[in-house]
């Protein structure tokens, strides 16, 4: 008898924790499977921006449907992300921080190839620049691209070949010696050696760079997109202040619905709704609450005065497509990879 | 005559020396963690602790140990005791295999599982004409945690499997004990305290993997961002102090974890005693 007992009873306590998981596991499937879903596939620091959008948005849809919207957020590298959607991460929408990682999407079927056509602004509701984070007071007197090349001057901005920031830095660079010096090619690429040479660090994203300048107290500048510098600033209080150069490249931040994902999740319309959603004055007065430029003239009047005038330079058209430019600058032995060496 | 562990100055400077590394290396960053998550207050620790993403970063965290720790206890038992107690061709290479998971980088593992499974891997293909999606959903950071931990249990027995040897079992054998029995009455009691703690290193790699599981995540908030995901995505979001909240709650799993080990160590070594004590009497 006794030897029975013992033996049950040891082979149930191993058993009940997998019986608890598998019933715990299994109740919550169908539970997330009676709302209605929209998964948005988002850049790293975007966060709190679709959390504030997210909520207007649903409170609408709740209004009008019988069932409830759950809008499901992720957040990562916009290339990884890229890469995961590839891999079969089921994302409506993607709303990332760089056209090149929506190419990348495209290139692999998954999304329309004409996708920068099928929503206004070639398919970008909101835009950034680049920007200077300095320290108060800017004792080095950082105005401008030029200024970052002088000697002496210690900068601080992610690897171009691992981050957006660092691609748009080098860009950006490039974009505004270019247009004083109108295309001398040897003149901007001296320049560029310059520019290159005055990086203390290259960490491999914008998290490690801002942690570099700020935590670690590194460098004269942290070069990052202007809506970054701008909630750094705010965060970080009177330590620091934000400079926008008077000629700038643009950082489109470009939407589109994944064709591939739509079909299957039968959530066509309701991912159009969203990103149309994203270009109305109510969407487009809560991004630039976020320190997002915006595309709505209304709007942008209302906030006149919060982002200086800048000349902001298109990409494509001083580096025409995104393909060359990642084939000519950033590929391996390309021109990043020349200018750096000494 | 002199003897190991006479020499009061060798005595002393060991003592100190293990105290300062203690300090150093394990009592000022917890202490750190504490105080970066109080940073913003009480108010923002608790605002942090019982946001629904954190409620479900915890919630998945569990779920993936509380499916891993079973699985690869068993999984472990029956490795250990197939290799220890049979003879067999390839079981030499059965025992370094057992070892890849420990000698591959978790990002490598989380990657193949990615590459299998994945939209245009094989299994993955397969698996979707059935409408079922692994990856960038919690039974793929199961799957690859099952992988990254399947080793812990396997060789903690197997050493000791070897050292005790197959007399008692065969002395029961021969008093007629049959397969369980055998298993729950003599196996089992001897290798119990190499199988708990086993267990609690499967299940803190379980609760604390990142590497593996970021690769197959897809980061969906509140579905499958576990802890260690979560401290991560924080830190990158600017939340310094939600970053360390979550770091604090794995810290404090590890410590119940531990509590746990404690619990059940005692409770075995009572019923040792007490049977022990009833052999006595007999």
């Amino acid at each position: 008898m006794k030897k029975a007992s013992l033996f049950t009873v040891s082979r149930l306590h191993g058993l009940a924790p997998l019986a608890l998981a598998l019933a715990l596991g299994g109740a919550v499937v169908p539970a997330a499977q009676a709302d209605t879903t929209l998964t948005n596939a988002s850049f790293d620091v975007a966060r709190e921006l679709f959390a504030a959008l997210n909520k207007p948005f649903i409170a609408e849809w709740d209004k009008q449907h019988q069932d409830h919207l759950v809008i499901k957020q992720t957040h990562a590298g916009s290339s990884t992300q890229a890469r995961s959607i590839i891999q079969g991460l089921n994302a409506d929408v993607v709303t990332f921080n760089q056209t090149s990682d929506i190419d990348v999407i495209a290139h692999a079927g998954l999304i329309d190839s004409n996708w920068q056509q099928r929503l206004p602004e070639h398919s970008s509701p909101f835009y950034s620049t680049m920007a200077f984070l300095v320290r108060k007071g800017n004792p080095k007197h950082l105005t401008s691209w030029q200024d970052l090349a002088e000697q002496g001057v210690e900068l601080v901005f992610p690897n171009p070949k691992t981050s957006g920031n660092g691609r748009y830095t080098y860009l950006g660079a490039w974009a505004s010696q270019s247009a004083l010096n109108h295309n001398d090619e040897a003149n901007t690429e001296a320049f560029m050696r310059r520019f290159l040479a005055n990086a203390v660090v290259l960490d491999s994203g914008g998290r490690g760079a801002t942690t570099s300048f700020i935590e670690r107290g590194q460098g004269d500048a942290l070069i990052t997109f202007e809506s970054e510098a701008r909630s750094l600033a705010k965060q970080y209080g009177d330590k620091y202040e934000v400079v926008v150069p008077k000629v700038d490249v643009i950082a489109e931040m470009p939407v589109a619905w994944v064709d591939a994902s739509v079909r299957k999740n039968n959530s066509e319309a309701l991912a159009k709704d969203y990103l149309n959603y994203l270009y109305t004055p109510q969407a487009q007065t809560i991004i630039a609450d976020h320190f997002y430029r915006v595309r709505n003239e209304q709007v942008a009047k209302q906030i006149a005065g919060r982002f200086p005038d800048t000349h902001l330079l298109n990409i494509s058209d001083v580096f025409g497509s995104w393909d060359s430019i990642l084939s000519t600058h950033f590929a391996s032995g390309g021109k990043l990879d020349q200018l750096q060496r000494q | 005559m002199q003897r190991v562990g006479d020499s009061l100055p060798v005595k002393w400077t060991l003592i100190v020396l293990a105290l300062v590394l203690t300090a150093l290396v394990l009592v000022v960053p917890l202490i750190e963690i504490v105080r970066q998550a109080l940073a913003g207050g009480v108010g923002e620790l608790l605002d942090n602790l019982t946001n629904t993403y954190t409620l479900s970063a915890i919630w998945l965290t569990l779920l993936i140990a509380v499916i891993t720790v079973p699985l690869n206890v068993l999984f472990g038992t029956v490795l250990a005791w197939l290799v220890t107690r049979f003879r067999f061709l390839g079981r030499r290479l059965l025992q370094t295999l057992i070892d890849i998971p420990f000698a591959v980088s978790p990002v490598i593992a989380g990657l193949v599982y990615l590459l299998l499974y994945g939209r245009n891997g094989w299994l993955g293909q397969w698996l979707a004409g059935y409408d079922i999606q692994l990856m960038f959903a919690w039974p793929g950071m199961v799957l690859v945690t099952l992988f990254v931990t399947s080793p812990f249990v396997a060789r903690e027995l197997i050493p000791l499997m070897q050292a005790q040897g197959r007399q008692e079992e065969e002395a029961a054998v021969s008093l007629g004990a049959r397969g369980a029995q055998l298993f729950y009455r003599i196996t089992l009691p001897n290798i119990r305290s190499g199988l708990i703690y086993g267990a609690i290193l499967t299940n803190a790699r379980a609760m604390g993997e990142f590497g593996a599981v970021s690769v197959v995540s897809g980061m969906i908030n509140g579905v499958t961002i576990s802890l260690p995901l979560q401290v991560e995505q924080l830190y990158q979001d600017y939340n310094t102090v939600g970053s360390f909240v979550s770091a604090l709650l794995l810290a404090m799993l590890a410590v119940l974890t531990l509590v746990i080990k404690g619990l059940l160590e005692w409770l075995a070594e009572r019923r040792q005693q007490r049977h022990s004590k009833v052999a006595e009497d007999v």
